[in-house]
């Protein structure tokens, strides 16, 4: 049986088993986001969410997928078709193959890649296709300012992005993302590297369109922006690439900075809970921030976002990368690679 | 074998994207042709183990570059018709600077001989132990430090450059002082007043205060 693994055809089905069994959970995990986002702002607004579908309310997205799959898909006649259907599948077809890469466990990755760190960048630098093709293929006027708008704070924040991942990797060695948690046995990269941490957090905010940057939808100003035009299951698709983005993102940060599936503590009690746990209890810390912050802080208006971007963490990032590089130097703490 | 297939694969995807950019009608679909081409070319870097350039390609041609080049095609008003006239009118001189392309690669491809110091390069081979990010890395910043410090500077440049060209006076329009207003107090904006009945409060005259 495992000599069938090793085969051309065995390698191809074995790959596919491991995607299906990244997939499946991901999808029943971005279910239960839309479930989690809306009870825990429920709590925080002094609501009840919703509680009416099955016990506490937890079928209630089967329900809303249920919904949104017999809505009718509507196409606008002025659209550019072929775009239009294909912008929806793009967006979340990128939120899912970037979690080809992330290790979940020691070496529990699809792929363990040497690159694995710029996979990821790449695969999110993608991210803004999707919401530039559907602005424009709707051939609407809110599509298109919620897509201009979109890409214009992807590509800024993607920038200061790279530099506090530049920062990490100067203190890993390594682009490999395996190498970057083990690097943080002693010391979570989150402590000496604070800064880089909430900057990190800040841009993947922005990066993923959730609030306080969701400029790109701007419900009061542009309708819903870049996705005013869409329907049923291509909106089901962007609603929940949205979702895998924020799980993405949240994955991300565990990894760079909060030490992946290594317990907080390196000795017995701690030691002995499987390590999936651990990076399971860091990406709900996490997405529960995302939610919070959505749930408190108002939208931020154009001119203050570039501004944000641009003038304060790009310098901010670009300077830290320095003295971090000065004080790796000074006491001969690089890496060797 | 199957990376045989793959290649021929991409390697069709690619040229037929890059026979598209050129020949699509709508600017928009041309870009995203190019994009198209740009992902394939970096497969192919990846099959060919470069897997640090396929990356870096994805991220600053197709993450960047493109998503600038898409801005700028999208927000463009094309009037194909006017378009159209153009073509007969530049075909001439199309044709000609792709006459001289074309014969510069022949001339290229016929009188292609290899450099005598391309032998030396095999001497010292990219090291096969370390990953190709490490191998690239320990080379362009020792070896060619001084070119690519070069490469750096004259990007500065160029970027200052298009900067100087595109600053305007920016001093049409509200801009905001945010200095300004965080030493904003309340004191001096608001004032109590107790208003006698039928009265009123009486206003100051407003000032010119622009914030």
């Amino acid at each position: 049986m495992m000599a069938f693994f090793n085969t051309d055809l065995g390698i191809v089905i074995l790959t596919l088993l491991k995607s299906l069994a990244l997939i499946v959970p991901l999808l029943i995990g971005v279910a239960y986001l839309t479930y989690a986002e809306r009870k825990v702002m429920g709590a925080i607004q002094l609501r009840k969410g919703p509680n009416v579908v099955g016990p506490f309310g937890l079928a209630q997205p089967f329900a809303d997928a249920l919904k949104m799959m017999f809505k009718e898909t509507i196409i606008p006649a002025g659209s550019d078709r072929v775009l239009f259907i294909m912008a929806p599948m793009i967006t979340f077809g990128l939120a899912v193959i970037a979690w080809a890469v992330i290790p979940v466990n020691d070496g529990w990755a699809i792929a363990n890649i040497n690159v694995g760190i710029l996979y990821l960048l790449a695969i999110s630098s993608l991210g803004v296709y999707g919401i530039i093709i559907a602005g424009w293929a709707s051939n609407s006027k809110y599509a298109f300012l919620g897509a201009l708008r979109s890409a214009a704070q992807m590509v800024s924040y993607e920038v200061s992005m790279g530099f506090v991942i530049v920062t990490v990797l100067i203190c890993v060695g390594s682009l490999n993302l395996n190498d970057i948690v083990m690097a943080q046995q002693h010391i979570w990269f989150a402590i000496p590297l604070f800064p880089m941490f909430v900057i990190f957090f800040i841009s993947g905010l922005a990066e993923t369109n959730r609030a306080p940057f969701d400029l790109a939808e701007g419900d009061t100003e542009i309708v819903a922006g870049f996705f005013v035009e869409y329907s049923a299951m291509s909106f089901a698709l962007f609603f929940l690439g949205e979702y895998a983005n924020m799980i993405l993102i949240s994955a991300t940060t565990t990894v760079l900075f909060l030490g992946g599936w290594l317990s907080p503590l390196p000795f017995a009690p701690f030691t002995w809970v499987p390590g999936v746990f651990w990076f399971l209890i860091k990406l709900f810390a996490c997405l529960f921030v995302f939610i919070w912050v959505r749930a408190t802080l108002p939208r931020y208006r154009y001119d203050q976002l570039m501004t944000l971007g641009w003038k304060v963490f790009l310098p901010i990032s670009l300077g830290y990368l320095v003295l971090v590089a000065g004080v790796l130097e000074v006491f001969g703490w690089l890496p060797n690679v | 074998m199957i990376a045989n297939i793959l290649f021929y694969i991409v390697s069709a995807i690619l040229l037929t994207s890059a026979v598209m950019v050129v020949s699509s009608r709508n600017p928009v679909h041309s870009v995203l042709f190019l994009i198209l081409a740009f992902i394939n070319a970096a497969v192919l870097f990846l099959m060919a183990g470069a897997e640090f350039l396929a990356m870096v390609l994805v991220i600053v041609y197709v993450g960047a570059v493109a998503v600038l080049f898409m801005f700028v095609v999208m927000m463009l008003d094309v009037d194909f018709v006017a378009l159209r006239e153009g073509v007969q009118r530049y075909a001439p001189i199309g044709a000609a600077v792709g006459l001289v392309l074309f014969a510069e690669l022949a001339f290229v491809a016929v009188s292609w001989t290899i450099s005598p110091g391309a032998n030396l390069l095999r001497l010292s081979p990219t090291p096969t132990d370390v990953t190709n990010t490490v191998a690239l890395g320990s080379l362009l910043y020792t070896k060619y430090i001084f070119l690519f410090q070069m490469a750096g500077a004259i990007l500065l440049v160029s970027m200052i450059g298009a900067i100087v060209l595109t600053l305007r006076d920016r001093n049409r329009g509200k801009r905001q002082n945010v200095d300004l207003q965080h030493a904003r107090m309340p004191a001096d904006t608001m004032r109590m007043v107790n208003a006698k009945l039928g009265e009123g409060a009486k206003m100051p005259a407003p000032t010119e205060e622009v914030l």
